[in-house]
């Protein structure tokens, strides 16, 4: 049996890949570990002195400025000297392949490596190159997978909701485009959430979504009824118009969070969203802004959690 | 070898010995695990008017590179202004001196404080570091392989342990 690419041979973990394969006990440690980042955050003097001396290089070969920013801060708190090499613009356009870069990069003393690339499985390529000390994260491949986003996800439902086993999750919108539905899936039920539900049109659902353990529905309505958690993902402008969605208009009609639509829902109800939001297409401003929504402490939270993911890798 | 000594005995010599130099700057921070439990019975027998300080120094500890982040970090909590303040800082056992290095950093971390004194339950000398405890409960030495732990049973009731070295 091939090893899991993320864990060392003591079974730790040495690279984020994705969280698809990571053991529960795992992803409570980073949970837990973010708890603890969290109060740092909360202080005066906002760092702590445990990556001193290590270098964090985000290779960025898709643009993508809040995670970017995010993994910036979270580094910079931890003491690590920070890097940011915005590849898109940079040596691939003069033709060099991925795992130069990455050579080159490695040469220069790199620690931890944080990658988002339009290509699905392109950090798993990484961290199958690098040498044993170095350690990579994925920030977001493709389709695929944005674990960090999955976590600081979860890390908001655990922080308002305490307990995984009685939850109702339903995750709304374009699910097919969607690295951050997948990732936050697999954790909900690797953490035991008993009800995930994925809401949207069949163009939008994956085909056989609900092999990974999801209800699915069509009616937006009949989906969040008596649901704890609404997870809203964003529509991306380059869908509409053409055969997955007719419009946005048509698109918020069916699909968009309002009022109305969020009272069958527990009145309790949490609403999150990953950023950036198109308001008055899948969520509208009276509920994004509304006492519901956490989506503004979602990004303070990503900070604690993306300082966890890099603490631990660093150290195994 | 000589009969370990009673922690709950320990406890209450060490509240009378620190009663006298409780003043309105007094406040008092421990490190988890053992650290916590002691510092939460003398704050409680202190009666000390500010509340208790908790800290965890994992992030802080100078054996991260080559033994990692330990599974389970709590979270710190110092609900005062330690500017200031005279401190009273409370582990169970001191040895080498590492946490408390690691732990004044922390603190400095969280502003200056007037003062730290270092309080503890046991000596078990081994020092690495200049460090020294201005109140301490008891001296003990303790056999090679072996380690000092302060355990809390179920009813709150604090006991000195000697361990094997690599138990958990």
């Amino acid at each position: 049996m091939q090893r899991n690419p993320q864990l060392n041979a003591n079974g730790e973990l040495q690279h984020l890949l994705s969280i698809e394969g990571l053991p529960r006990e795992i992803l409570v440690q980073i949970l837990d570990t973010a708890e603890s980042f969290a109060g740092v955050t909360e202080r005066e003097v906002k760092k702590v002195p445990i990556l001193r001396g290590k270098s964090v290089f985000n290779l960025f070969f898709e643009p993508s400025t809040r995670t970017r920013t995010t993994f910036e801060i979270a580094a910079k708190r931890l003491s690590a000297d920070v890097i940011n090499l915005n590849i898109a613009v940079s040596s691939q356009s003069k033709g060099e392949s991925l795992l130069d870069t990455v050579a080159n990069l490695s040469a220069m003393q790199a620690d931890i490596f944080i990658v988002r690339h339009s290509a699905s499985g392109a950090p798993f390529l990484i961290a199958r190159h690098v040498k044993p000390h170095e350690h990579v994260v994925n920030a977001g491949d493709g389709r695929h997978a944005h674990p960090t986003q999955g976590l600081l996800d979860l890390f908001t439902i655990r922080h308002y909701k305490k307990d995984f086993s009685k939850l109702t999750v339903a995750i709304v919108g374009d699910i097919l485009h969607s690295r951050v539905a997948r990732s936050l899936i697999h954790g909900l039920t690797t953490l035991g959430a008993p009800e995930v539900r994925v809401i949207g049109p069949q163009t939008l659902l994956p085909s056989g979504v609900e092999a990974l353990g999801v209800r699915v529905f069509h009616d937006m309505r009949e989906g969040l009824r008596g649901a704890d958690v609404v997870v809203m993902l964003r529509l991306q402008n380059e869908r509409m118009g053409g055969a997955l969605v007719p419009s946005a208009q048509e698109f918020n009609k069916h699909y968009g969070l309002s009022g109305d639509k969020l009272s069958v829902a527990k009145p309790d109800a949490i609403v999150m969203h990953p950023g950036p939001m198109n308001r008055g297409v899948e969520i509208d401003s009276t509920v994004a802004d509304g006492p519901h929504s956490v989506i503004l402490p979602q990004v303070t939270f990503g900070i604690a959690v993306r300082m966890a993911v890099m603490s631990i890798v660093a150290g195994n | 070898m000589k009969p370990l000594p009673e922690a709950e005995t320990i406890c209450e010599q060490l509240a009378a010995e620190l009663r006298s130099r409780i003043g309105p700057k007094t406040a008092m921070i421990g490190i988890y695990t053992g650290g916590a439990w002691l510092a939460e019975r003398l704050h409680r027998l202190l009666g000390l008017a500010t509340p208790l300080g908790l800290m965890d120094i994992a992030f802080y500890r100078d054996d991260y590179t080559a033994r990692g982040l330990k599974h389970d970090p709590k979270r710190t909590k110092i609900p005062f202004d330690v500017s200031g303040r005279e401190l009273l800082l409370v582990d169970d056992v001191l040895y080498t001196g590492r946490t408390i290095r690691a732990a004044m950093n922390e603190l400095f971390d969280y502003g200056r404080p007037e003062s730290i004194s270092l309080v503890v339950l046991a000596d078990r000398g081994g020092r690495q570091l200049p460090i020294c405890a201005q109140h301490c409960g008891a001296r003990v030495d303790v056999p090679g392989g072996k380690r000092l732990r302060l355990r809390q049973a179920a009813d709150g009731k604090l006991a000195l342990v000697l361990e094997a070295e690599d138990a958990a």
